[in-house]
């Protein structure tokens, strides 16, 4: 009995340090509150936009996966598998260096508008609501692909060659096996989308903005800094933690699909004659979300390239800051999730409790801090360690979720035959549960590196702008219009995040000694 | 010397109830029809099962409330028997020290487990480099090192043909002899309790009876096992 109470030891830590590091800063944030008469009509657009743009968002990054992940599954191409695998980037590419890529693009300077010069015709703009939606959409509608990509490989390959005997056209396939699949994925998707857009803030920042513009985390950083109204912005604070906190008690009620995962990259085409003789509208679709999605990254590389070595000293140190913030927050993203996630799988309350900084965003977090921060020193001195531990803390839940089926399987299928050999504690975790987890420990450390590595959010609340992560230093960049800079420190940026996903992804591959 | 005094097992609707002792160095088989509670009755025996109430005494002495890896017996289970990213070795070398500090001594041991278990130069590979005879005599040969009293095998030879179950079963019995190892083996194959085990406990209807003599249950068998052996 003794033994089993200090089994749970290491995960009560866990769970202990992780609801300080959540519930002070909303406990914060709820004590200075000044109550909702505080917030202006401003707020309350703020509240209305983030609201349908974040519908809009999913809905539009639904609506173009449709055809796309059709398109997709039923034709065989050369360069499919590393389309699908580059549909997975999102996850790592830094919010911060895509805008940067959707400014090279559809900017005023960029190619699209270019091209509308040349034609006579007017410019677009990239900045305002359309913009926010456009960036949401560029990072949401692969994540919507891969679901919907997932909910075709789900149907069972006898029930396709059924449709196939049965002699279905497409029309048939789209009635008996399309929409029903669709019809349990799409929900899903559109609430995952929903969620993410929901607590937008770096999109926000560089590309929205202004009454019909701004998000209520945008919202929260403008009372911040440039009303100095602390009781406005942890009301704006509470908000969006009821808006987190709403979304999770629907999304509670479903499980939401898995937009990364292996297995997608295997061609599965279909068999003769369910699929339409003329590959053109499914080659355009493909061609077209290519471009949309490779096209921004290609210009980005392109520009930045060259002045890389031109980058002032100052970018190189912010890059160190930067990967010295991304190593500390990994390391304790492991230290918190990989107890939770190996309890987890016996006790609700482990599982619980790595899902708490849902409920907070980053700016929330912030905010939280910079008030808690402020009553002992100067909270411009914590910058980077208050953005290592939000960094850690937001990105506890993804690895749980990576880390729990993988636990799982380990307890399911080595619990008995470790305790039956009286292995445990320190020889436990080096010989069975290490090499074990070795796999989804490196994905899951991947995905936080490159999360921190790229996160522009809670430094921005906190920097007297000397402090400097790489992501702050390229939004700086691009504040001051030194364009060939920013995309230069857009392009480090993107490599170093990319790097540390791979090479610690790598790592989990390499020492898992199967 | 095993005594299970008034021991139930409830897991849900199924029941078991087990009082009954088996003597230090016997050979005995469990036997009875599938969901009897033949592989419970082990599991609890091995500690991961907790009866609800009674008490299991291994010479006198109380294990009941023992952590599995401190009771003095060692379990061989139906399947994963083995790490399968550790090597033949640390596989073996578990069952000497749980934190896998090896001293040469220890290797030593190892390596005279390996050549009583026909795995001589085995050490270095992995199991999944084994067939699954060789599977079975590792698990065996690190019940071997334990050096435990009391030996429990639900069924781990079951995936193995014939030939070579016969043979395993054979290296057991002798292993079993030459260590005085209690030994207690749920089978499905009468043939395999005649081979092995001199006596039997029946198990049946929510309950475990003492031990029997083999032949003269499977030669007149009552009703309960009738069924179960289509006789």
């Amino acid at each position: 009995m003794a033994r089993r109470v200090r089994e749970l030891i290491p995960a009560a830590l866990a769970a202990l340090l992780l609801a300080t590091l959540v519930l002070a800063p909303l406990g914060a944030v709820a004590l200075r509150a000044g109550g909702f008469g505080l917030l202006t009509p401003r707020d309350l657009d703020a509240l209305w936009f983030t609201l349908w743009q974040a519908a809009v968002s999913a809905a539009i990054s639904c609506a173009f996966a449709i055809p796309l992940a059709r398109a997709l599954h039923r034709r065989d191409f050369r360069g499919r598998g590393l389309l699908i695998s580059l549909m997975g980037a999102p996850f790592i590419l830094p919010t911060i260096a895509a805008v940067m890529g959707l400014i090279a693009v559809f900017g005023r300077k960029g190619l699209v508008n270019t091209g509308l010069g040349w034609l006579g015709l007017p410019e677009v703009s990239i900045y305002g609501a359309h913009g926010v939606i456009a960036a949401h959409v560029f990072f949401n509608l692969p994540l919507a692909t891969r679901m919907v990509l997932h909910g075709w490989r789900a149907i069972p390959t006898e029930r396709v060659r059924l449709a196939a005997s049965l002699g279905f056209g497409p029309a048939q396939m789209r009635r008996h096996l399309e929409t029903p699949m669709l019809r349990a994925v799409l929900p899903g998707a559109f609430l995952a989308i929903f969620l993410v857009c929901l607590t937008s803030f770096a999109i926000a920042l560089t590309l929205g903005g202004g009454p019909k513009a701004t998000t209520v985390e945008l919202a929260i950083y403008q009372a911040f800094r440039f009303d100095f109204d602390m009781g406005r912005a942890a009301t704006l604070a509470l908000v969006q933690v009821a808006l987190c906190v709403g979304a999770l008690m629907v999304t509670a009620r479903m499980t939401l699909p898995s937009g990364f995962g292996a297995g997608l990259d295997r061609p599965q085409p279909m068999p003769e004659g369910v699929t339409p003789a003329s590959p053109l509208p499914d080659a355009a679709m493909i061609v077209l979300a290519a471009a949309f999605l490779l096209v921004p990254i290609g210009a980005i590389v392109l520009r930045g390239l060259p002045a890389l070595a031109d980058l002032p000293p100052s970018i190189w140190r912010a890059a160190g800051t930067s990967l010295a913030v991304a190593a500390g927050s990994t390391i304790l993203t492991l230290a918190l999730a990989l107890p939770l996630a190996l309890t987890a799988t016996r006790h609700r309350w482990a599982e619980l409790s790595a899902m708490l900084p849902l409920s907070a965003s980053a700016l929330v977090m912030g905010a939280g801090a910079f008030l808690i921060a402020r009553a002992f020193v100067n909270p411009t001195s914590l910058a980077i360690p208050v953005t290592l531990l939000t960094n850690a803390v937001l990105s506890v839940p993804f690895a749980v979720r990576i880390l729990i089926p993988a636990a799982q399987y380990l307890q399911h299928n080595y619990d008995r035959l470790a305790s039956a050999l009286d292995l445990r504690g320190v020889a436990r975790l080096r010989y069975l549960t290490l090499p074990r987890l070795a796999q989804p420990l490196g994905f899951s450390a991947g995905l936080a590196a490159a999360f921190s590595m790229g996160d522009l959010g809670v430094i921005t609340l906190f920097s007297d702008g000397r402090t400097q992560t790489l992501p702050l230093a390229l939004f700086q960049l691009m504040g001051a219009y030194r364009m060939d800079q920013a995309a230069a420190a857009a392009v480090l940026l993107i490599a170093l995040s990319f790097a540390l996903f791979w090479a610690l992804d790598r790592i989990g591959h390499h020492a898992d000694p199967r | 010397m095993l005594t299970l005094d008034n021991l139930h097992l409830t897991q849900g609707a199924f029941h078991l109830r087990a009082d009954l002792v088996v003597r230090t160095g016997a050979r005995v088989a469990l036997i009875g029809p599938s969901g009897a509670g033949k592989s419970t009755l082990l599991n609890a025996i091995a500690g991961f099962i907790a009866p609800t109430t009674g008490a299991i005494r291994w010479d006198g002495k109380d294990i009941t409330d023992m952590p599995p890896g401190a009771r003095p017996l060692s379990i061989l289970f139906q399947d994963q028997n083995l790490f399968p990213h550790l090597s033949v070795t640390q596989n073996l070398g578990l069952g000497l020290d749980p934190r896998l500090k090896l001293s040469a001594a220890h290797n030593a041991q190892i390596e005279a487990a390996l050549e009583r278990t026909g795995l001589a130069g085995f050490g270095p590979r992995k199991p999944s480099a084994l067939s699954g005879g060789q599977q079975a005599r590792v698990a065996l040969a690190r019940a071997l090192l334990r050096a435990r009293p009391l030996l429990l095998l639900d069924e781990p030879f079951s995936a193995l043909g014939p030939a070579l179950k016969a043979e395993m079963l054979a290296l057991v019995g002798a292993l079993a002899q030459e260590h005085r190892t209690t030994l207690l083996m749920v089978s499905h194959d009468p043939e395999d309790a005649r081979a092995l085990c001199p006596e039997t406990i029946l198990v049946a209807d929510g309950e475990a009876l003492p031990p029997q003599d083999t032949d003269a249950l499977l030669t007149n068998p009552p009703e309960a096992l009738q069924t179960y052996l289509g006789k």
